[in-house]
């Protein structure tokens, strides 16, 4: 049996490369669905640390609450405008609200919130657990008989899991006002009318489907904001914490959207959901 | 009380303990020593149930630690106290919760009570007036101390000490390395002290380790282990060891000096 070359020819080289990416990137998603798994469980094992979870409910939450408004309001204006502008030339802008009020409560409303957090908790998650990996303190929690997981992953995953569905409502309500005034002031559209096209056409279902998808970004977010800070190497340094920062936020986002065009599948199309 | 037996572990292809063994008896100070990266701390993490073994085993006062489920290893880990290189405080805690973490999490004690551990332990590694502190705010010796304190909150009868002078002028050397024997002679607790310096080796240790290569090439007393004529050992200690202990006779430790035999 002859041995293998040891120059191996380019194409090869390539496809050592691909299968190690590969394989890497399995073994990653197969470590983070096991940190997911292991924080479920967590969650149901008492005690809950109502004060951890406080804690951050008001750091995702209240500090967020701005950025959140804003988002919204200028997403919805932007919407405002845009669904003018496309629906006069067919004399239908009478629908501009309905809209404006489906696309903020079905798709941008936890979209955007969605985005905004992934960028602010997200990647701040990550920089703060990477950051403890590093200087060990993570360690130090293990040897003191602290689960880890349970002391600084549950807290996160839960006050996320329940602050994107809370933030979405406030940035659903900014966006369908930033609609109204975008329509009302620069176009003279009745405001009363707007109104009444919202409510006609704010349907349970849709509000259900917004909180479902809001609900499921923000369990990925906390998810992958943990798994980045957990998993960089002790002796990774400071390069480590930015690198597992940028990559949190940017496979935050790409998961944001995959999983919206899954969720879209399920809820409309298999499910039936208005 | 602690013994390490045919160890074992690699990160990926570089093997760092290969076929380890190590005794620690009850109420010893043992210094593990080596050069940087030999996997020193490794071990120190292999006993305190932070890092698993490939193969071997890790008995702790009678239990094999490497097989246990978390719950099982944390009971033992209630018996360790262990300061880490950096002294891993936590950053958003002051020092007084972080000397009361472990109190907070694993008992029912009242602030009060926990208040008095604080202080009591403070007092230990003479400091004092820094419970409202940030870590941030502290100096290296400081933290290292706060760190100790946090370490001997639970009263742990295992102290593991992991480079305890890295980064440390000589002074702040000196006193840490004098707060170590004396805690071990109040407490009469057992501890394992990683360092690649030899004045703290020879200042707080009562038995002392090599590793090199992954493998245990010396173990005894200080006395003698200065007087065995093992190169590699002779050559770390002449490098790094106070010059009182180096005035001795040996025969190595003179060729590497060039001190003649009068």
């Amino acid at each position: 049996m002859s041995n293998p070359p040891s120059d191996p020819a380019p194409s090869n080289e390539f496809a050592i490369i691909i299968k190690k990416r590969l394989y890497h990137s399995l073994s990653e998603t197969g470590d983070a669905f096991r940190l997911l798994a292991e924080t479920i469980f967590q969650i149901f094992r008492p005690p809950l640390q109502f004060n951890l979870l406080m804690k951050q409910l008001l750091l995702i939450g209240y500090n967020s609450l701005a950025v959140v408004l804003v988002s919204g309001f200028f997403t919805g204006m932007v919407l405002g405008i845009q669904g003018y502008v496309q629906l006069k030339p067919y004399a239908v802008e009478g629908s501009v609200a309905q809209f404006v009020s489906v696309s903020v409560v079905k798709e941008l409303g936890p979209m955007i919130t969605a985005f905004v957090l992934s960028g602010r908790i997200g990647a701040s998650i990550t920089a703060e657990l990477s950051t403890m990996k590093v200087t060990e303190q993570i360690d130090a929690l293990e040897v003191m008989g602290t689960n880890p997981v349970k002391y600084l992953v549950v807290p996160r995953f839960l006050a996320c899991s329940i602050m994107l569905p809370t933030l979405t409502i406030f940035s659903t309500f900014a966006g369908i006002f930033g609609g109204y005034v975008a329509v009302v002031s620069l176009f003279g559209f009745n405001g009363d009318f707007y109104i009444l096209q919202v409510q006609k056409y704010l349907y349970v279902g849709s509000v259900l489907i917004s909180l479902i998808k809001a609900t499921s970004f923000g369990m990925a977010i906390a998810a992958i904001g943990c798994y980045k800070g957990f998993s960089i190497s002790t002796a990774g340094g400071a390069e480590g914490v930015g690198t597992a920062t940028t990559g949190s936020a940017v496979i935050s986002l790409v998961t944001i959207l995959v999983l919206d065009f899954v969720l879209n599948h399920i809820l409309f199309n298999i499910l039936g959901l208005v | 009380m602690i013994s390490v037996k045919n160890v074992r572990k690699a990160f990926d292809e570089k093997i760092v303990l290969n076929g380890f063994d190590l005794e620690i008896p009850r109420g010893e100070s043992l210094v593990i020593m080596g050069r940087s990266g030999c996997g020193k701390s490794v071990l120190l993490k292999i006993i305190a149930g932070l890092l698993s073994v490939d193969a071997g085993e890790v008995w702790i006062d009678g239990t094999e630690i490497t097989q246990l489920k978390r719950k099982p290893l944390n009971q033992i880990r209630r018996k360790i106290g262990m300061l880490f290189q950096s002294a891993a405080l936590f950053d958003s805690m002051s020092v007084a919760e972080n000397i009361a973490f472990m109190l907070d999490q694993h008992t029912d004690l009242t602030e009060q009570e926990m208040r008095k551990v604080v202080d009591e332990k403070l007092k230990l590694v003479d400091l004092d007036g820094v419970q409202e502190l940030r870590p941030a705010q502290l100096s290296g010796g400081m933290r290292k101390r706060v760190g100790l304190a946090r370490a001997l909150a639970f009263n742990p009868e295992i102290i593991l000490y992991d480079e305890p002078t890295t980064g440390l002028d000589p002074v702040t050397c000196t006193e840490i390395n004098e707060l170590i024997r004396d805690l071990n002679q109040q407490l009469q607790v057992t501890s394992v002290v990683v360092t690649h310096d030899m004045h703290s080796a020879f200042s707080v240790g009562t038995l002392m380790v090599m590793l090199h290569e992954g493998k245990q090439i010396a173990y005894g007393k200080p006395e003698d282990l200065i007087n065995e004529e093992n190169p590699i050992l002779q050559q770390f200690i002449l490098f790094g060891a106070p010059d009182q202990i180096l005035n001795i006779d040996n025969p190595t430790l003179k060729e590497f000096t060039g001190r003649q035999t009068e």
